[in-house]
């Protein structure tokens, strides 16, 4: 009956997609594929908000594959949360592209029950379940429109390098099982901590990280990234950019704090390198881009980067700094995706940057929300997105890595330049088109948003207990 | 009377109170009233800027002025972990606040006419920028300076883009982006110093207060002095980082390059005077002589620049630089006449470079040109703007009795103390000053009026009177009664620079124990 209790939310998933798959039997015709999202939806806020309402509960459950704690319940907040989100900016989308399916809600309710296994995992089996149950899922939303050629590349691309990544998280999971003989994470922390590091442990957490960099695409495993985000339809694309990067930075935090802790000097550079790399990709490689969601695909690219710097602090505030980083790059990248959502020009959506020229002249509201989100990941302050970088940075300060935080910062700078390029062109520039008149039903998300970006640090009575939340979370895996 | 109210948040606040009430009612505003809207902002504008005027004169009236510490002190938990709110003013920044609150108003006048198109969101920008200059100068919490520090490059970002000139989208993005990579380094020592603070204290703190008694290591102390000193010099601007300034200056708008030349430049002194000396003092002592090497350089480098410019403004903006380099030199000579005549030429370079700023406007809004050789023969068309151009220019090079003298002749014999060939340096660059500065008066003011289509030029309207009046008024006055300004700063100068050479005292003296310990071994 505990085990039930515990893991209550992914059980309320699991019996939700039985469920619709049924329901689509009896509802049939127009109303279906909204009825189906808006039970998704409610189900998505009952799953992120369950573990708040039963009182935060702790333990593990089906024999230790699973672990409910603190982290984990923050994390399914997050997910659930940003993904009902998701589900509610690709209604209007797909109602005018005519893809309007309830199969898409479905496949929604996988992907994030295959996320809330990965956040909760505590045994190798469980991790790789999760990861592949939640992939195979994104796979198929990548090539949702599988008339268009494009989303049915990007739809190929990310399986095709997907499976790669898998492949290389099996052999290195293989070989950490192989020499430690243990698939439960207090089993391998417990063999680490007697028997020292061997060649084949320290492999075999080199192939996983490098399975993971994929699925937080940094680089240089980022490569599938902008041709993705660019080819999927761009409600697809807001959900990639935010929801499964969340999970897999909780992921790999639970597994770098949890198991592999011993190997923290190994794994430290590593998490370095991939993240000096990547937010230099990031960078500079968005420098150049006139498309909005290639320019957003490496600037989540370089914003994994800065993710990774608190991580390889290995400490508590460190991983804190990353839940808040993540947190608010998520709300932002929400905010952002449902802006563009609602622009529609004559031949289609606004995919580039030059689209949005004179937009604050056009329509003032959409221009300042967007000004809001493209200052606030630049990291300029009174913004959110300073506030994440401060708490991501300070850490890795605290932890002696002056030098990795001086480089985030010059790459910061490098990224404010293409940020911007999108200010500029909505603010500077005269208006070259009109736009075609837009759903207004996502106003109150970019709305909702960008005041959170603005106003949240003047409000000292929700900082001051969420900080407390992010405090438990972050310790829950020490 | 009124130290128990919360002036200060007051003062940040309704500046901002009033650009989001902009920002609301010409939302609302249906397409048949916008004309109306256009009209009624600038005024709106002005009122709230006149209101925060008010207030602030209140708060200098208020001010202690024997009192070295912080007054008017407030605070307030925001984020915790020892980051909160925290807001204070002392003699160095308190005339800050007044200057702002003085300079915006003005602005906000000039621009009601220079500006044509898109009134509202300039005016909103404006009390954006105001609200956010007054922070800075208010903060006693080193998140809340930042934050307030790097915030100001969003709206004065966005009037140099819209607003600005033909170049304007380089001049901007020049701006920030220099601007940006000198505040992310301090960012960085300031997360050293939070993290810190976490070691050497009970709890880990922001405070600006507290941090003063950080005791950081003396290689420590050097890298986070330059960490600042970028910042702060980019900010000032020192040379060689000064090359934003000419551009951001010629493409702003008159009232944009009075606000970047009045205030803006002034964050870096003050937080030189405010970081950089209080917390590394060491340092501080260390990096003296690249200082003035720099200041030295910047002041006869940028008059000669200056003398060879064809653009006013961009003369204007050299001369800032020049300026600014008595600044540093003043502050850097660490005695009690170099600060004070650092803050006062401050004070005095925001009211002379932005009235020398609202004359070039008054030109440029007649004729569309800052080309100096355009015009000539001015003085027989327009008297009274020949005389009011006359003094600021005059105020710029520094003649006896306006306030430009005061604060070159005070940093000058505080860096003479410290070194007479700073001071002998600095002097040259007075000549130099009288070069360009004439040169420009002449070349534009004097001469035959050889262009015809400066038949039309009218003079000063009422509107330009009543700026450049008050400007003129606070210039001589200054000169003539420089204790106005002296006398509130004095005893938090005095603090900072006992405070300086307590902290000091060790290291200075050691070179010469080192001889005498070898001897006696």
């Amino acid at each position: 009956m505990e085990a039930f209790s515990l893991m209550a939310p992914e059980l309320l998933l699991a019996g939700q997609t039985i469920f619709v798959v049924l329901m689509s039997l009896l509802v049939k015709g127009d109303k279906q594929a909204d009825v189906m999202r808006w039970i998704a939806i409610a189900m998505l806020i009952t799953f992120a908000l369950t573990g708040f309402v039963l009182g935060r509960p702790e333990g593990t459950s089906f024999n230790g594959l699973l672990i409910v704690d603190d982290f984990s319940h923050y994390a399914k907040l997050i997910i659930g949360l940003t993904a009902a989100l998701a589900l509610v900016f690709s209604r209007s989308y797909f109602k005018t592209e005519g893809l309007d399916r309830f199969e898409f809600s479905v496949l929604m309710i996988y992907a994030v029950l295959g996320m809330s296994i990965m956040v909760s995992a505590n045994n190798l089996l469980a991790l790789y379940l999760g990861l592949e149950m939640q992939a195979l899922a994104l796979y198929i939303m990548a090539a949702f429109n599988r008339d268009s050629l494009r989303a049915s590349e990007a739809g190929l691309k990310y399986f095709v390098l997907g499976a790669l990544s898998s492949g290389l998280l099996l052999y290195g999971m293989s070989l950490i099982y192989g020499f430690t003989g243990h698939l439960d994470f207090a089993g391998i922390a417990a063999v680490i901590e007697a028997d020292g590091l061997n060649v084949g442990i320290i492999g075999g957490m080199v192939f996983m990280m490098c399975g993971l960099a994929f699925k937080i695409s940094a680089a240089p495993f980022h490569m599938w990234t902008p041709d993705v985000y660019e080819g999927a339809p761009t409600p697809v694309t807001g959900f990639f950019a935010s929801v499964p990067k969340f999970a897999a930075m909780a992921l790999i935090a639970r597994l770098l704090f949890g198991p592999l802790e011993g190997v923290f000097d190994q794994w430290q550079q590593i998490v370095v390198s991939l993240a000096l790399v990547s937010m230099f990709v990031g960078a500079i490689g968005a420098l150049s881009q006139r498309n909005i969601k290639r320019l957003m695909a490496y600037s989540s690219i370089a914003n994994m980067g800065y993710a990774l710097v608190p991580l390889a602090a290995g400490t508590v505030l460190g991983l804190k700094g990353m839940l808040i980083f993540m947190t608010i790059y998520v709300i932002t990248s929400i905010g952002v995706f449902s802006a563009i959502l609602q622009m529609r020009i004559r031949n289609g959506m606004v995919e580039q940057i030059t689209d949005l020229s004179g937009l604050s002249q056009t329509n003032r509201g959409m221009a300042l929300v967007l000004t809001v989100f493209f200052f606030s990941l630049a990291g300029i302050p009174f913004f959110l997105g300073f506030f994440g970088k401060w708490y991501a940075f300070g850490p890795a300060l605290q932890a002696d890595l002056w030098w990795l935080v001086v480089a985030a910062l010059v790459a910061s700078v490098i990224g404010a330049f293409y940020y911007l390029r999108v200010i500029k062109t909505m603010w500077f520039e005269e208006p070259s088109q009109e736009f075609v008149d837009a759903p207004r039903s996502l106003r109150w998300i970019t709305t909702s948003s960008a005041l959170i970006l603005t106003l949240l640090i003047l409000l000292p009575f929700v900082t001051i207990p969420a900080q407390g939340l992010l405090d438990s979370a972050a310790a829950a895996l020490f | 009377m009124f130290s128990d109210l919360p002036i200060l948040p007051a003062l940040v606040a309704i500046p901002l109170i009033g650009a989001l009430f902009l920002a609301f009612v010409s939302r609302l505003t249906q397409a048949d009233g916008r004309d109306q809207m256009e009209r009624n902002a600038p005024r709106t504008a002005l009122l709230v800027s006149l209101i925060v005027l008010l207030l602030s004169v209140v708060l200098v009236i208020d001010f202690d002025a024997s009192n070295p510490g912080f007054q008017f002190v407030d605070e307030a938990p925001w984020l915790g972990g020892g980051i909160d709110f925290r807001m204070g003013v002392d003699g160095i920044s308190v005339l800050f606040i007044l200057l702002t609150a003085f300079l915006t108003p003005l602005c906000i006048l000039a621009s009601e006419i220079s500006i044509k198109e898109r009134k509202t969101d300039y005016m909103i920008a404006f009390l954006l920028l105001e609200s956010l200059m007054i922070g800075v100068f208010c903060a006693l919490d080193l998140v809340l300076f930042y934050i307030f520090f790097e915030a100001v490059l969003i709206p004065m970002f966005l009037i140099i883009g819209v607003w600005g000139g033909a170049n304007r989208i380089y001049a901007s993005y020049k701006f920030f982006l220099y601007t940006l990579l000198g505040s992310v380094l301090m960012l960085a020592a300031i997360l050293w110093l939070y993290a810190q603070s976490g070691v050497q204290f009970a709890d880990a703190t922001t405070d600006m207060r507290a941090l003063k008694n950080l005791d950081i290591p003396g290689n420590v102390q050097t890298w986070l002095w330059l960490a600042f000193f970028a910042s702060f010099a980019v900010k000032m601007p020192m040379w060689p980082v000064h090359t934003w300034l000419p551009d951001a200056h010629v493409q702003a708008p008159t009232a944009g390059s009075v606000i970047l030349a009045g205030i803006l430049l002034k964050l870096g002194g003050y937080g030189f005077l405010r970081f950089s000396l209080p917390y590394f003092p060491d340092a501080s002592v260390q990096f003296a002589p690249l200082i003035f090497t720099l200041s030295v350089i910047a002041i006869i480098y940028t008059s000669l620049v200056a003398y060879r410019q064809t653009d006013m403004k961009k003369l204007i903006a050299y001369s800032s630089v020049a300026h600014m380099g008595f600044v540093t030199m003043g502050i850097f000579a660490f005695n009690m006449q170099g600060i004070q005549g650092g803050l006062f030429q401050m004070i005095s370079h925001g009211l002379v470079s932005g009235a020398l700023f609202f004359c070039v406007g008054v030109v440029y809004d007649r004729m569309h040109t800052r080309d100096i050789a355009f015009y000539g023969g001015l003085v027989k068309r327009m008297p009274i703007f020949a005389a009011f151009f006359l003094l600021f220019t005059m105020a710029n090079v520094g003649l006896p009795g306006t306030s430009g003298f005061v604060g070159e002749i005070l940093t000058m014999i505080g860096a003479y103390q410290v070194s007479p060939w700073v001071a002998a340096g600095a002097a040259l660059g007075m000549i130099l000053s009288a070069m360009y500065a004439l040169h420009l008066y002449r070349e534009t003011i004097f001469g035959e009026q050889v262009n015809e289509k400066l038949d039309v030029i009218t003079d000063v309207t009422g509107r330009e009177w009543l700026i450049l009046g008050l400007l003129a008024f606070f210039t001589i006055l200054l000169g003539v009664y420089p204790a106005l300004v002296t006398d509130v700063t004095a005893a938090s100068v005095e603090q900072l620079i006992s405070e300086f050479q307590a902290a000091t005292a060790v290291p200075v003296e050691a070179p010469e124990l080192a001889p005498e310990l070898a001897g006696v071994n």
